[in-house]
């Protein structure tokens, strides 16, 4: 297989699982908690390296996603705290957990593998490279098994809970009231937020992820009023934005992930436009 | 003053995402007159009184205000907003407040002088609100923090004022402040528009009645069509019609 | 020490460099406090990220279009795409179903992608090695030049003028813009004059902290000053203060160890200045919160000790009576040690009086009782008469109540009940005191 092929299966990996599981963030209007945990994973991450000295997957993903909910519950805490508001809480956890993260990395940049243009923007075009190798046999690249298993997880987290995820995200004083805590599937579902970032982290970095959670959900919710189809029309988004992204990184040789988020945006307002020509012509 | 009427509204209509809520609404305010407004929930009532304020757009009519279109620059109209629509833990004063409704006076880069603070203290004392001058605003009670509202609309010293529920859940002495003061401006031959919610005080509290239910039932002396059957056509459900239409329109 | 000889040279200001290092994060660290209290208490803070992350593409193609650094241009840039990024939000949300949050997310995603792209492009083409444009991303205090300092002041001198000119319509827009509108403030143009104070902020603080931790830089500073003060200008001039110190940590942080990044430091400094203002702000703050929950508490023991004193010797009719320790701990679920400070407490007020491990209420404690279970037994008739709550159901809420009731709303309590000689469980109410207190005025 060519490295190019093994590119865009990462891409389309990244981009599907961060889409489903970042449609639920634009139905429960979490989008911007979403952008707070892509950032905060980093220290979680870094962390991770200065006390394994490896990049084994497993220490990674704990790291992550103590961080994740460490952010979600501090937002939490600060805003009910009334002290702050809701949005500038969520601003500064984030913001100040992320410069923790970007301070440990150019403290231990010898023991830790990945360094700040890695953070913002990924190395997606190096993850070929990067072999899994088990009982002395190369699998093939190692992101393509990370972020399968995820998206895997993913999907089986949405099916096998997706009465409880549709209440809690429509209408969470009904689900209160039928005995299905909000407060439990906010967190179970932000421990997948930050499980999927940080799996798509090395590909697409800690804001591009953002573009990958936030654009398909928010063009399916666009076209769609059914959850069903608005899952599986994220599901094409993203993989459309993953090939087309590579296709503009290649034509103009860029950056893949940032391209990726450029074509989710033209995506974006395509659907966007669409909506509202759409819209007009009825009214008519 | 001249014979204009202090408002005039004329086939005014205000929709909301293109669904209309206010229909062909006309009338003229005599003035110094207390008017209470009333009307189901969604009736239209704070939104008419934004629509006098300019504050929405309008699909069609007018609003004249002594026979000329709103000149807000000089404090013509002082509107009461609900208590809701601002945030309560903003960093300012119960004074601080109040002295908002003297900031049209100002120039730019220009500083409130003595003068607009005393006013400003004297519209608290005549709401009792003296002692709670230097509170943080979300430390004042409900009733406290309409007060605080109230006050700073009489710094503002105009001839008319649109109240937007000011006697919605606030305790009785406030009730009674308040309508000391509706007294007080009537005195004054000052027009004022209540938005009001208790049908059982409407012939004490005002003058005149304004019904509405999307467009106007009935607006007149409260002893002439404040009666049973106008209250009927107001709450009953003989809108469907008119609901059903602005749907249509609204699609 | 090396350490101790960079910090002399970093505060003496002996070197240019450093004075235009100081300078400009002195500027920005100003500035941002006193912009960012507007986008605080304007709800704006994660729209102010998403205007930093817009400016990324701004600064790539004022680069490519002029083809050097020229900061004036590259700022120009910045302060366009930034405030595009602003527009596009808006129109979003009000054009489509799409919420703020998602609008924001999908704005500052494209836009920095698009940033990232561009900036790629420059660097792969060759002449972006030199062009220093990554250092936009977490800024570079040590880069500063003088010519760049004299922009950055400019831009703050403008941003200063504006406040001082609109402070008044600023904030009442800021408090209450339905009411700005019936002033006839144009809140269109309000809402203009906001964005543009946050985009050109945005842009003064590229250099120093960087497009990432821009918004950090904007609101943590204000959030801070939020917690020491009810007033806006003393607010403003505290987010002033603590965005100054900020500016100041990062630059020294960065020139002692010209390796780190600027802004990162900046955020953390910043972070902790605000993490100290959450927990020791007076009236506000979580240790006066606390200090007051303890205080209720120690007041609650005390009230619950003078009150089943007073029941023990009402029921008995014997007001002289000292009681030992275990047997008033059995009156009530006390723990041994609240229990014993609750005493030494009361003994302090001369409201019991001690002898040897023994006690009983003084004159002063018995009235003190009397008025606690009268609240108590007050606001049960309350409950039952004007709620119609039944008797069984009252007493929970009135072993509330009997700690909070004022003077005053037991007066009116009075008034309205008509003295009522009897509680729902027809339980005596004592008024001891009261008619004491009412026969001595």
């Amino acid at each position: 297989m060519s490295p190019d092929f093994w590119i865009i299966v990462t891409a389309i990996l990244a981009a599907t699982s961060c889409g489903l599981i970042g449609a639920f963030l634009v139905l429960r209007q979490n989008a911007m908690l979403g952008d707070a945990i892509s950032h905060s994973v980093l220290p979680g991450l870094v962390l991770a390296f200065i006390i394994t000295s490896s990049n084994s997957v497993l220490p990674m993903l704990i790291g992550a996603t103590v961080m994740g909910l460490l952010t979600a519950y501090l937002t939490e805490l600060l805003s009910k705290s009334g002290l702050l508001y809701k949005d500038a809480s969520i601003g500064i956890v984030f913001t100040f957990l992320f410069s923790v993260g970007v301070i440990l990395l150019t403290l231990f940049a010898g023991d830790v593998h990945i360094d700040q243009d890695c953070v913002l923007y990924g190395e997606i075009a190096y993850t070929p490279w990067d072999r899994f190798i088990y009982a002395s046999t190369d699998l093939g690249p190692r992101s393509v098994w990370v972020l399968g298993g995820v998206l895997l997880a993913n999907i089986i987290f949405i099916v096998s809970f997706f009465k409880q995820l549709k209440i809690t995200s429509f209408d969470s004083e009904f689900a209160e009231s039928v005995g299905i805590s909000t407060k439990k599937w906010h967190y179970l579902l932000m421990t997948m937020v930050a499980l999927t970032v940080v799996a798509s982290f090395e590909a697409v970095g800690a804001i591009l992820v953002v573009a990958m959670l936030i654009i398909p959900g928010a063009v399916a919710y666009l076209l769609t009023n059914n959850l069903i189809k608005m899952l599986f029309l994220t599901a094409v988004v993203g993989i459309l934005s993953a090939l087309g992204g590579f296709q503009g990184a290649v034509i103009f040789d860029s950056s893949i992930a940032g391209f990726m988020a450029v074509f989710g945006g033209i995506i974006f307002v395509i659907a966007l436009f669409y909506k509202i020509i759409s819209g007009r012509i009825q009214t008519q | 003053m001249n014979e204009h009427p202090p408002i005039e509204v004329h086939d005014l209509t205000v929709a909301y995402r293109k669904k209309p809520v206010l229909w062909d609404i006309d009338f003229s305010i005599p003035k110094g007159k207390l008017i209470g407004m009333i009307g189901p929930n969604g009736a239209g009532k704070s939104t008419l009184l934004k629509a006098i304020m300019g504050l929405l757009p309008l699909v069609s009519g007018f609003v004249k205000v002594y026979g000329k279109p709103l000149n807000k620059k000089n404090n013509q109209i002082a509107y009461v907003p609900q208590r809701e629509s601002v945030d309560w833990d903003f960093p300012t004063s119960a004074l601080d407040v109040v002295t908002m409704g003297r900031y049209n006076n100002l120039s730019l880069f220009g500083r409130l002088k003595k003068e607009d603070i005393e006013i400003a203290r004297q519209s608290l004392d005549r709401l009792g609100m003296s002692d709670y001058a230097e509170r943080q605003i979300s430390q004042l009670s409900g009733g406290q923090q309409q007060r605080v509202f109230l006050a700073r609309a009489l710094t503002q010293n105009s001839e008319i004022y649109l109240m937007d529920e000011p006697l919605a859940g606030v305790d009785a002495s406030t009730e009674l402040a308040i309508i000391e003061l509706l007294k007080e401006l009537k005195e004054q031959n000052k027009t004022v528009i209540v938005v009001h919610h208790d049908l059982h005080t409407v012939a004490d509290y005002f003058d005149w009645v304004m019904m509405l239910n999307l467009r106007m039932v009935k607006f007149g002396p409260v002893d002439e069509v404040f009666n049973n059957e106008n209250l009927k056509i107001t709450y009953g459900g003989k809108l469907n019609l008119l609901s059903e239409m602005a749907e249509k329109v609204a699609q | 020490m090396d350490f101790w000889e960079q910090t002399v040279r970093f505060f003496s200001l002996v070197d240019a460099n450093v004075r235009y290092v100081l300078a400009g994060s002195v500027l920005l660290g100003g500035i941002s406090g006193g912009i960012g209290s507007f986008t605080y208490l304007q709800r704006r803070s994660l729209l102010s990220d998403t205007v930093a992350h817009s400016t990324l593409p701004g600064i790539g193609l004022a680069f490519l279009i002029i083809g050097r650094k020229d900061q004036l241009m590259l700022l120009l840039g910045a302060g366009l795409t930034g405030w595009l990024g602003a527009l596009c939000v808006n129109y979003i949300i009000s054009r489509t179903k799409i919420k703020l949050d998602a609008a924001l997310g999908i704005v500052l995603s494209v836009f920095f992608g698009l940033g990232i792209v561009i900036l790629t492009a420059i660097q792969k083409s060759g002449s972006g090695n030199q062009s220093g444009l990554d250092k936009f991303l977490f800024g570079q205090a040590a880069l500063i030049s003088k010519s760049d300092l004299y922009i950055l002041a400019l831009l703050t001198l403008l941003l200063t003028v504006l406040v001082v000119a609109y402070y008044y319509k600023l904030k009442v827009f800021t408090f209450d813009p339905e009411f700005a509108s019936s002033l006839g403030f144009s809140t269109g143009w309000l809402n203009l004059l906001s964005s543009t104070l946050l985009v050109v902020t945005v842009a003064i603080g590229l250099q120093i902290v960087g497009v990432v931790l821009m918004a950090a830089i904007l609101i943590i500073p204000a959030a801070a000053a939020r917690q020491w003060t009810q007033r806006l200008s003393r607010m403003i001039m505290l987010a002033v203060f603590f965005g100054t110190i900020s500016g100041i940590s990062g630059a020294y942080i960065s020139f002692l160890a010209p390796h780190l990044p600027t802004g990162p430091w900046m955020v953390i400094v910043a972070s902790f200045i605000l993490f100290f203002s959450v927990i020791a702000a007076p009236g506000r703050g979580a240790l006066s919160r606390l200090r007051v929950h303890l205080r209720n508490r120690k007041k609650m023991t005390r009230e619950h000790i003078l009150k089943v004193l007073f029941k023990e010797s009402m029921s008995r009719n014997k007001w002289d009576i000292y009681y030992p320790f275990d047997q008033i701990m059995q009156m009530w679920s006390f723990t041994s040690k609240e229990l014993r400070r609750g005493m030494r407490g009361l003994s302090k007020q001369g409201l019991i009086e001690v002898n040897e491990a023994m006690y009983k209420l003084t004159r002063d404690g018995i009235k003190e009782g009397s008025r606690i279970i009268r609240l108590h037994r007050l606001w049960e008739v309350y409950l039952t008469r004007y709620l119609d709550l039944p008797q069984d159901h009252v007493h929970r809420d009135a072993e509330e109540m009997e700690h909070i009731i004022t003077p005053e709303v037991e007066k009116e309590l009075l008034l309205l009940l008509d003295k009522p000689l009897f509680d729902p469980h027809l339980q005596e109410i004592p008024y001891l005191d009261y008619e004491e207190a009412n026969d001595e005025s």
